[in-house]
């Protein structure tokens, strides 16, 4: 049964039907057509820089379309922006949140709506049985006394949730949802999820994860460069499906890599101890080594001390006690400077704070390590004809898009950013490279990219460090898995004989050693 | 018709959203019709106030001179504003930093005896030492101890007005009887012609050539050359060199700079040292070609705050700062005329000024107006 059969038997909630957006010349939405049944979650899935986010900021009023309509309920409408979004039923919880940190979990969801007594006094103990009531009729537990800034990420995300229904939200618009989460806390959200829909909220979920998209989704929507390429019903297809539809072309999930004997040990880690920001042992007497030749994959529930073990090796953070060494060389407590000479090179994990000047162009930040070494500068004097022509050396052969190096690196989509530092970091020809969450946000083609740019590194012979909270990632990728747990490793395997349940096991913290 | 005012609509939503030199001009002419209305609501006919403030300006050679004189100081600043803007920095203190490089100017120019050619030279270069030292340290607190530089340098412009009204009342300094320093040595005088101007033969030539008798009425200097060369070099440094990128990448994304090697705190502090030295070179600057010395002030003199204006005007560009420079000075010097000939309150240039600074800030406001037209439009 195809997909115009299935949704002849249901109610159609929202028809976007030939929307087009232009900005200028670019179309970023060619008539695309969504919708959106009641009771069902309708996914929306395509690259990066596709058009999906540009569809829903028409839906939720952000932006007007250059042509075509939206019907709510059967009835046209001109949403022109929010509140009139808001007012129609339509809710949005985006990638990034937006709550006021020092307030309550129940002060951030009645904010805009307080509920108040006589003489408009504020009546909290009506708010905070009103988020009580709606927490608990949809599986949404938190607590409401808590304060946004005490909370995880994955609280902070249903308090966005509550918000939307709490203003009375039928159709939820989620953004990239479990781009924060946990596997763990995945499965929470997908069981919220069926919650909603079972009392009758309809979904549009934007992702490019193409697991969460089957388990969780009964429609998908594909766009691929602001074009309609399809819609099915989920159940009829399969990730390999969905992922040829996306791309346009087949899509290796796992990049294949021959079977390679390590080198020598060239980096190592012994008895390591930093703080965090609060003063906290992050990492605890932790011991590691990595051998030419090899990816060593860190796996790890994010905030177990992997950004301060990522920074305290790149010299972002001070070490307390223990030793970091590459090729013999102590660099324990070196300067960023000193190490990234050591040949060490790093793809950070927020590529938007610390891998990217976004108001530099591309050629500006292919050079951000080298930028005072010739051929990039003479005598304190940048040459730019030089950095140019290397800039468009590195962009054709890392095919980043667009191939022009003097635009800003901050109108470029995630997965191109992250092309530009791979880019720079791998042409550093480091013996070490340090990949953190490398794919974090990137659509599978852009995937299959950075894993092959470090298989590469592999086999040349080059150490490389992989530290990631996607435990497939981590088990495609590398040769050895390491798992980190409250700051320390674990336990380490051999990346072919690991078992899924053992890792997730010791992640958890309760492994053998 | 239409059709042609959505164009002209959208056309004006590109000019307020680049950062182009129009909008610049458009946020100028506002200002000026600001002002306009305010002299109208006072009684004076508005088109005649800026004929007079134009002539002002421009009729006499001595009036464009007087122009150049005034705006000298304040492109300097502007620079010194615009080259912290560049590193993420809010200088604040160019007013404290022009304040010292002034003071140490007199002190070399007065207490120094030397050749002509390396008595000025000598005094600049000891002023802008001075005064990059003390906007370096509003940038060594900062990175030091993670003061923010605005309350940093709002203390020193204070440490330093005090430090110059105590330095005119210590014996050897103060000219005795004046509320002001001793003037500086002949050598390291820098106006153009001064000794000749006043010799008996000087004073005969220019008798029977009135042009410049008009010109060099007013104490022309080399310093606007000087602000040009220095504009130019800005330039130069932040565009060409390593050391601008440096200073532009801790400007844009500190945590970006930090993790390419760039030592943050290191390039925070150079930065408030040049920017000091070019608000010291103003000072400087003043004294050896203009006011010869340093006299007691009640209250900041303003040169320091006219240059955030200047740097906001020429949204942080270098070249910039030297038409923003102009542009204030001018109206500075030609705006205090419609006070003698029409009785016209001569602060109604603040208020122009001030409106062009408030325009140019809100590029967002107007934005915001254009985009919901056009959005509106749009859906038709």
């Amino acid at each position: 049964m195809g997909y115009k059969d299935k949704a002849k038997s249901l109610t159609k909630v929202i028809e976007m039907k030939n929307i087009t957006k232009k900005f200028g010349n670019f179309v970023a939405n060619d008539s695309v057509n969504l919708d959106v049944f009641k009771g069902k979650v309708h996914a929306l899935l395509g690259e990066n820089g596709a058009g999906k986010s540009t569809l829903m900021n028409i839906l939720y009023g952000l932006y007007s379309p250059t042509s075509g309509e939206i019907l709510i309920n059967g009835k046209k409408v001109d949403i022109t922006n929010p509140n009139i979004a808001i007012e129609h039923g339509i809710g949005m919880v985006h990638q990034h949140f937006m709550l006021i940190k020092p307030f309550t979990v129940a002060q951030n969801i009645i904010l805009g709506r307080e509920p108040t007594s006589k003489f408009s006094v504020l009546n909290m103990k009506k708010a905070i049985k009103d988020v009580k009531e709606i927490s608990e009729r949809y599986g949404l537990y938190v607590d409401p006394n808590a304060k946004i800034e005490d909370i995880s990420v994955s609280m902070q995300q249903r308090v966005e949730i509550l918000k939307a229904l709490y203003r009375g939200a039928e159709i939820l618009i989620l953004d990239e949802p479990t781009a924060v989460l946990t596997p763990q806390e995945i499965v929470e959200l997908i069981q919220i999820i069926k919650n909603l829909t079972k009392e009758g909220k309809s979904i549009i979920l934007i992702s490019h994860k193409l697991k969460e998209i089957i388990a969780a989704a009964d429609f998908c929507l594909i766009i691929r460069r602001g074009k309609h390429i399809d819609t099915v019903v989920v159940s009829e297809t399969d990730e390999k499906g969905l992922a040829s539809k996306m791309v346009g072309r087949e899509v290796i999930f796992n990049v294949p890599k021959e079977d390679k004997k390590a080198g020598d040990e060239i980096f190592s880690i012994k008895d390591l101890v930093v703080k965090d920001n609060r003063g906290i042992v992050a990492v605890d007497n932790l011991n590691l080594s990595v051998k030419k030749g090899e990816i060593l994959g860190l796996a790890g529930i994010d905030g177990n001390g992997q950004t301060e073990l990522l920074e305290a090796i790149t010299g972002l953070r001070k070490v307390e006690s223990g030793e970091i060494k590459i090729n013999g060389e102590d660099i324990t407590n070196n300067t960023p400077f000193q190490i990234i000479n050591k040949k060490i090179s790093h793809i950070p994990e927020d590529r938007q704070k610390r891998g990217l000047i976004l108001d530099f162009d591309i050629s500006e930040n292919m050079i951000l390590e080298n930028y005072h070494n010739y051929p990039f500068a003479k005598r304190g004097v940048l040459q730019y004809n030089n950095i140019k022509k290397y800039a468009k050396e590195l962009i054709n052969k890392f095919d980043v898009r667009p191939r022009e190096e003097s635009k800003l690196t901050g109108t470029l989509s995630g997965g191109n950013q992250q092309k530009v530092i791979i880019a720079r970091e791998v042409t550093n020809d480091p013996d070490l490279l340090i990949a953190a969450q490398p794919t974090r946000g990137l659509d599978v083609g852009a995937i299959e990219f950075v894993h092959q740019s470090l298989i590469e590194q592999r086999n040349n012979d080059k150490a490389v460090f992989l530290i990631s909270f996607e435990l497939d990632e981590v088990m495609n990728v590398s040769d050895r898995i390491a798992v980190i747990y409250e700051g320390k490793i674990v336990g380490i395997v051999n990346a072919k004989e690991a078992k899924i349940e053992e890792l997730g096991l010791m992640m958890a913290g309760g492994g053998s050693k | 018709m239409k059709l042609k005012f959505k164009e002209i609509r959208k056309a004006l939503y590109i000019f307020a959203t680049e950062k182009t030199i129009g909008f610049t001009l458009i946020a100028i002419f506002l200002g000026l019709v600001i002002g306009a209305i305010f002299l109208a609501i006072a009684g004076f006919n508005p088109f005649q106030a800026y004929g007079i403030i134009l002539r002002g300006i421009f009729s006499k050679p001595s009036y464009i001179s007087y122009t150049i004189i005034r705006a000298t100081p304040l492109i300097l600043t502007g620079l010194s504003i615009a080259f912290a803007f560049k590193t993420g920095l809010f200088n604040i203190g160019a007013e404290g930093q022009y304040i010292i490089g002034s003071v140490v100017a007199t002190a070399a120019g007065y207490f120094l005896h030397l050749p002509l050619f390396i008595h000025i030279p000598v005094v600049i270069i000891s002023a802008v030492v001075a005064a990059g030292i003390w906007g370096g340290l509003a940038g060594y607190f900062k990175a030091k101890f993670g003061v923010h530089e605005v309350i940093s340098t709002i203390m020193l412009n204070w440490i330093a007005l005090y430090f110059q009204n105590f330095l005119i009342y210590t014996e050897g300094f103060q000219k005795p009887g004046g509320e002001t320093s001793y003037s500086i040595q002949p050598t390291a005088n820098m106006t153009i012609l001064k000794a000749w101007k006043g010799s008996v033969a000087g004073r005969e030539w220019l008798l029977q050539h009135p042009f410049w008798k008009d010109l060099l009425r007013t104490p022309m200097n080399w310093g606007f050359l000087i602000a040009i060369l220095m504009a130019v070099l800005v330039w130069f440094i932040l565009n060409k060199t390593a050391l601008g990128y440096r200073l532009r990448a801790v400007g844009f994304n500190k945590f970006a700079a930090e993790y390419g090697g760039i030592n943050v705190n290191k390039n925070l502090i150079i930065s408030m040292f040049i920017a000091g030295g070019l608000a010291g070179l103003a000072g400087a600057l003043q004294v050896v070609g203009v006011s010869h010395k340093v006299t007691l002030i009640a209250a900041m003199e303003g040169y320091g705050f006219d240059g955030i204006a200047v740097a906001l005007i020429a949204n942080s560009s270098a070249m910039g700062c030297i038409l923003a420079g102009l542009l204030f000075g001018a109206l500075k010097y030609g705006g205090a005329k419609i006070q003698p000939f029409m009785r016209a309150p001569s602060e109604v240039i603040s208020i122009v000024i001030g409106s062009i600074v408030f325009f140019i800030s809100i590029p967002k406001l107007i934005k915001l107006i254009l985009t919901k037209k056009i959005k509106k439009g749009g859906t038709k």
